[in-house]
Parts: structure tokens; sequence; C-alpha cells
């Protein structure tokens, strides 16, 4: 086939990728940007759950002596906003934008595994519900994010607090590594012919590096969280010293995993950034290869950083000076890539729409945390602001600051792609001044009140303490922010209906993405692009290189070699399938068995192996040879 | 028509085949990426007995013998031999060797059976329970997670030689019969490293 499709052709391309209808479609799905759009729909309702605990919070604190909240509400809710917003909303939300843009940035009409990805939302669903359906009757947990031992071991956490925690960590473990392989393999053998390495668009090394940092460090926190849940309920010693144990061992283990996630987080972020860096300036991003190489080595370091989360518990002192090394070496490759991004916007002809508001509030707030974390990452410092609203001010500025608003920048960005409709401008521009704004009002103040000496997690300080006026200021300051949320997703309900009509590409794009139409058809492109660039809709204005050959009539994808993306063969795409949901439903079975009795994880293992084989079992025709043959 | 641009064809890819094996084939670098994630979920558990073990005076802990060797030698040998039909099953999904694969993937699941007899046995001859101590925690540990590879493997492979006999074997079952492979040879592999840790520290610290 050497022409181009004619519209039979097309049409029978788009009836072959297309999902059954209604309620059997939606739950059978393995289309990638479906299950990302359930992923992010979920985060934006769980984000605004824990808005609403952290908005909470800050009225318990706005005076002192306040007593609307007890101690134990108040422990609750800081546990359940972290683990929301650090499990159940910061990671899932940059895989699900994984899922949805890498196989149209690959110019690909699926992900390398579909129905993996499915699986991996499901399971993320069930982390949400582990997490949310017993708080919804009164079981929350309330040791905080990290949950150390002893305190939730079973001598100090009777119930099921702690179990439901870390059994929501499995959950949602399980969900990103499934993800993350996923991309990892679509990055690595899915590239449209033409994508050599050097041809990667940042966003897509991004994920790809932040795939594989999940894949060497979230085996850890799983690992640790069974763990403890084996101290618990079959009375393991692993953190009972007087048994031998260790409670440090939890803490190396969760922050092997712990500090790897921040860049997890921060990784996606940097991609977003250099793609609306370079579409807004206009020209092709500065040091293309700076960043990439940066990445790596922010990825590589972030391995070597996890001890200066333990400076106080009494490690030796070379092993502090090592990590006080490790932590401050890693501003440089961050430095490195706001130089890139500023020189870019320097030399280019920027544009100063939302997109790129959010990426200039960006770089000055998570500058200010990245600064705050050279400062903590010198251990006699860290001696003194450990524990203190010190370290919150500088995670918030780190994880909202490096992270949320990259993110807010990357939905404005995407959103005209997958909804075909631009978001309101000037509501973008008064949900950036409220977010931005109440933010740093918010949690500036909260550097000083940790060299003050307010401790983090009290649920109330005495008047004498002169900690009042600052809380108030925080406390406005939040109270803004979250308006401006209330205000940007308005914004976003709003535009779906009435926003402009976006084009396929209502920002001048340079990648694959900008190609197809807007919203993109299940199948996402008729052709298969070649790429002759970093930025091939810029260097083929004219008429974009494309492949045939495909097949049309049933789900079929192209798979390339890893360094030249060269075509190998044609890779069978699966259909949508029940499959992945029971997998994920047995899987939920083993799991919330296994809080009550390790036999679960005997008599659970059935129904998952009923359900996997229902999933991989290949569908071709019956034996005619062998011993099993079909007689005919 | 779904292209928004106008577009210049400059290349056919239909003669392509519909399959590849090793890694060209997108399924062995999936394979790649659970391998790489249960790698180190076991390095992190090997790191959490050496941690135990630097923390604690004494391994084993005074009055506990270390475990016995017997059955873990036969089994640490019977995993080392099944690398020879299991290399050979390989080799013939390579050779697209319709036969071999299903008699080998049968020969490969009664061999992985077998095996579980001196790991059964293995268990009764630990010399410590789970709730003594640490070091009995963490020996549990390791074994469990190696136990359940294993037999994560030998079931994959009796559906597989289910499959094999009763339908018409395509280059992708070659495929899933290779990764297959490969798979068992990250179990026997891994052992090596764990078994040593579980049965000769104990000896030797």
């Amino acid at each position: 086939m050497t022409a181009p499709l004619t519209p039979e052709q097309a049409d029978r391309l788009a009836v072959s990728w297309r999902d059954a209808p209604g309620l059997w479609g939606f739950l059978t799905t393995v289309d990638h940007k479906r299950i990302a759009a359930r992923y992010i729909l979920t985060v934006v309702l769980l984000m605004f759950l824990a808005g609403m605990l952290a908005l909470d919070m800050r009225l318990q604190l706005a005076w002192p002596d306040m007593g609307r909240m007890t101690p134990q509400l108040y422990n609750e809710s800081f546990s359940l906003h972290g683990s929301t917003m650090l499990f159940l909303v910061s990671v899932p939300v940059m895989e699900a934008m994984a899922i949805w843009l890498v196989p149209l940035m690959l110019g690909q009409r699926a992900l390398a595994f579909p129905r993996l990805a499915a699986f991996s939302y499901w399971l993320y669903l069930g982390g949400v519900l582990m997490l949310w359906v017993p708080h919804a009757v009164g079981i929350t947990p309330d040791l905080g994010w990290f949950e150390y031992p002893p305190l939730s071991g079973p001598g100090y956490a009777p119930g099921h607090r702690a179990d439901i925690w870390a059994q929501m960590i499995t959950f949602t473990e399980v969900a990103a590594l499934a993800a993350s392989v996923n991309v990892v393999a679509t990055v690595l053998k899915m590239r449209p012919p033409g994508m050599t390495l050097a041809r990667i668009p940042v966003f897509v090394w991004s994920q790809a590096i932040a795939g594989l940092m999940t894949i060497f460090s979230l085996p850890a926190v799983m690992l640790v969280t069974s763990m403890l849940i084996a101290d618990r309920l079959v009375s393991t010693q692993f953190f009972a010293p007087a048994a031998g144990g260790d409670p440090i061992l939890f803490q190396h283990l969760f922050w092997w995993f712990g500090h790897p996630e921040v860049y997890i987080i921060f990784l996606p972020a940097a991609g977003f950034v250099s793609m609306i860096v370079e579409t807004f300036s206009r020209r092709t991003l500065f040091g293309h290869v700076a960043v990439v190489l940066s990445m790596l080595g922010i990825a590589a370091l972030a391995f070597g950083l996890w001890v200066h989360h333990m400076f106080a518990v009494g490690l030796p002192r070379l092993g502090n000076d090592f990590y006080t090394a490790a932590s401050m070496a890693v501003a440089l490759p961050a430095g490195l890539q706001i130089f890139c991004w500023i020189a870019t916007l320097w030399s280019g002809r920027p544009r100063f729409d939302t997109p790129l508001l959010w990426v200039l509030g960006f770089i000055a707030t998570f500058v200010i945390g990245g600064l705050s974390g050279v400062m903590a990452a010198s251990a006699p410092l860290d001696q003194q602001i450990t524990d203190t609203y010190f370290i919150v001010a500088h995670f918030h500025y780190v994880l909202i600051g490096g992270a949320i608003l990259p993110l807010l920048g990357a939905f404005c960005y995407w959103y005209p792609k997958a909804t075909g409709r631009l978001m309101s401008e000037r509501l973008g521009k008064l949900a950036f001044w409220l977010i931005v704004g109440g933010f740093n009002l918010g949690f500036f103040p909260m550097h000083l009140l940790g060299l003050m000496g307010m401790p983090r997690r009290v649920y109330t300080y005495s008047e004498g303490m002169g900690w009042g006026p600052l809380n108030l200021v925080a406390t406005l300051g939040s109270a803004i922010a979250v308006a401006g949320g209330l205000v940007f997703v308005a914004n976003a309900w709003w535009s779906r209906r009435h926003g402009a009509l976006a084009g396929p590409d209502p920002w001048g794009g340079s990648t694959l993405e900008w190609a197809v139409p807007s919203p993109p058809p299940q199948h996402n492109f008729d052709h298969l692009p070649v790429v002759d660039s970093l930025t091939p809709l810029w260097t083929q204005k004219e008429a974009l290189q494309v492949m045939t050959g495909l097949a049309v009539e049933r789900r079929e994808v192209l798979v390339t070699s890893v360094i030249e993306a060269t075509p190998e063969y044609r890779q069978k795409s699966p259909k949508p399938s029940i499959a992945p949901l029971f997998s994920a439903l047995a899987v939920t079975i083993l799991f919330i068995g296994s809080i009550f009795t390790p036999w679960a994880l005997v008599w659970g293992a059935v129904p998952l192996a009923a359900a996997l084989i229902a999933w991989f079992w290949p569908q071709r025709e019956r034996a005619t040879t062998g011993p099993l043959a079909v007689r005919r | 028509m779904s292209d928004a641009r106008p577009c210049t064809i400059v290349g056919d890819v239909s003669g392509l085949p519909e399959s590849a094996s090793g890694a060209k084939h997108l399924v062995w670098w999936g394979n790649i990426g659970f391998m790489a994630i249960e790698g180190t979920a076991f390095a992190l558990a090997a790191g959490t007995y050496l941690y135990l073990m630097s923390q604690t005076h004494g391994w084993p802990p005074a009055g506990i013998r270390p475990p016995d060797l017997f059955w873990p030698a036969i089994l640490t040998l019977g995993l080392l031999l099944s690398e020879l039909p299991n290399l050979w099953v390989r080799r013939r999904a390579i050779a697209k060797d319709e036969r071999g694969v299903r008699f080998g993937t049968l020969g490969m699941t009664i061999f992985g059976l077998v095996l579980l007899i001196p790991r059964a046995l293995e268990f009764a001859h630990l010399n410590v329970h789970w709730t003594d101590n640490a070091y009995g925690s963490v020996l549990w540990m390791l074994i469990i997670l190696h136990t359940s590879h294993l037999i994560t493997d030998i079931g994959d492979t009796a559906v597989q030689a289910v499959w094999l006999f009763t339908h018409e074997v395509g280059d992708d079952q070659f495929a899933d019969v290779e990764d297959n492979a490969n798979y068992w040879t990250f179990v026997v592999l891994s052992w090596l490293p764990i078994g040593a840790l579980i049965y000769l520290a104990p000896r030797l610290g």
C-alpha cells in the first residue's frame, strides 16, 4: 500500500479501534486517552478533597488555642492529606499525563501494553477506595504519610488504620510499576521511524527516565510496607529492637523510595516546562542535550540522597557529610535546566498565554524551594529545622512549585488537544494569580514560623509563642489559593462547552500530537508519521512525511528498533477486554484479605490466577497436530 | 481521514513481518521490565538481610543453628540442571519448533514441580521460626520471596503447556515461550545470591 488511505479505509480503521458503546465499552476500554482521562478526573476529585483537608487544618491553626479540631482529628487530617497528595495525586497524575501523551507524541495508535494500562487504572482506583472508604466509616490512618515504626507497629497502633495505609501503598505502587513498564517499553520500542534517541522530545525523555526511576525505587516501599504488615499480622520482628529488629531499617527503605519519588514527580514536570517553553518562545529548546543529561543526572543522584531525610536519627557523621554533598550536588543539574529554559525564553519571541504564565510561576517558586532545599541539605542546619514548619514550607515549595504549577500549565496547554476547545484566558489568568499569589502568601510565612521554632504536626499552639499573626497570614493565603483552584476547575468545566474552538494546533506546537485533530480519534493517526528532527511539525511545514501499510481491519502498531527507531515488525495490538478489571478485582480481594489473614495470599491467588489466565489466553485456532489435536 | 495535516507518503511497512523474536519483540522488553522490578525487590531484600546482620551480635543469634544444607544443595543442583532443558526449550522456540515447545514446556512443568519437593523440605530445616527474631523474619522473607517466583513461573509454564498442546502455535506464542524460558533463568540466577545469603552468611558471619 503506497497511497494514502481512502475514505472507506479510514472509516474501517476507525471502526477497528472503536470501543463498544455504553457501560461495556467503559469497563473494557484499552484506549490510552480514556484511561488517562479517568486517572486525571480521579486526581482532580482527590485534589479537591485533600485541599479541603488542608483548608480545615489551616483554619484550626489560624489562631492560637483553637479547639475546633481534636488532636486525633488533626492527626487523621494531615495523614490523609499527605498520603493522598503523595501516593494518590502526585505520582499518578504524572503517569496519567504519560499514558495520554506518550503515544500521541510518538505518532502511535496505542501504548505497548494497552490492557496493562487499564489494569493500572483499576488498581489505582482500588488504592483510592482503600484509603477513602474506611475514612468514610471512621477508620483513618493517623500516623502521617510515612508511618514510621515503632509507632505504626503492633505495640502502638492497634486496629487496622496502619494496615489500611500500608495496603493502599501496595495498590498504588503496583499500579505505578505497571504504568512505568508500559511507558518505558513504549518509548524504547514504539517510536516513529526517524525518531532516533537524539530526536526524542524532552517530555518523552522525562517520562522514560521517571519510569525507570519508578522501577528501581518503588519496590522498596512495597517491600517495607509488606514487612510492616507482617510485623503486625504474623509477628515477624523486622522493626522490633528487642528481637534484633531495627526501626531505622524502615526509614532507610522508605526513603530509598521516598526521595527518588520527589524526582519521579519533578522530572515529568520539567518535561512539561520544556515543551511549553519551546512552543511559547517559538524557537527550539536551548540546550536540548543539556536538559536531557540533567534529567539523567538528577535521576542518578536521586538514589544517593535518601539519608538527608534521616539526619536527625543519629547516623555516623561521615555518612551525613556524604549525603549533604550529594543533596547539594543535585542543585547543579536542576539549575542547568532552569538556565536552559531562561535562555530559550530570552532568545525566543515569547507569547505570554496562560501555559507560559504557569511556567514563569513555576520558575520563581521552584527556585525558592530549591534554595531552601540547599539550606536543609546541610546536616547541622537540618538538625535545627527538621520537623519544623521550615520543612513544611520547603517541600510545599518544591512539590507545588516544582510539580503542580507546571502540571496546571500542562493542563492548559494540552486541554484544547483533549477537548477541542481552548480554556478561557481571562479565567485562566485569574486562577494563575490567585493560586501563585495565594500559595506564596500562604507558605512563605511558614519558613519564618519554622525558624521561630514552630513544629510541624501540632494541632494548636499557645498565644504566648507569638506564632499567631504569621499563621493567620498563612491561612489567608491558603484560602486564596484554594479559591484559585476552584476558578481553575470551573474554567475547565465551562470551557468544555463554551471555549473557543481550538482546531488541531492552536499554539503552533512542534511535536506530533498537534498533527491530529482535537480531540484525537480513538486510533490517533491514520498514517505513521516519519520524523526528521526534534521539532517535526516545524521542519515539515508543507506536508507531514508518513508511512502506510499498517492493517486497517484490525488493531496493529509498528515496532521499531531501540536506538535508531528503524521499523522492525508489525505487532497486533490487543482488543478491549474485561480481564484487566477482573484481574484488578482479584488483586483487590487478595490485598484486602491479607490485612486480616496471611492465608489470603494463598486462597486469593486462585481467582487472581484465573483472571490472569483469561487475560493472557491467546485467541487462536485449536490444534490440528500433536497428541491433543482436534479431530476433524 | 483523521490526520489534520496534508501528508507525503515516504514508505510502506506492509512488507514487514508480523512478529519477531528476542530483543526485537515488544513483549521481551515488558518481561525485562518486570525482571528489573523483581530483581530490585530481591536486591533490597538482600540488603535488608545484610543490614540486620550488621546490627546484630552473632549471626545467627545465640542458640540458633544455621539452616541445614542438604535440601538446598539438592534444590540448587536441580535449578542449575533445569537450565539444560530450559535453554533447549528456548532454542526450540527460536527455531519455531511446535513439537519441541509443546513437549519442552510440559517437561519443564514436571521438572519445576519436582523441584518444589526439596524447596518444601527446606522450609522444615531452616531451624528458626519467623517470630523468633529478626534473623528468622528476614530469612523467611527471602525464601518466601523466591518461592513465590518459583511457583509463579511453574504455574505460567503449566498454563503455557496446556495452551500449546491445544492450539495452533503462532509466532507470538513462540516468543512467549522464549520469554518464559528467560524468566526461568532469572528465577534460577536470582536464587544463587539469595541462597548464598540464607545458607552461607550464617556460617561465615
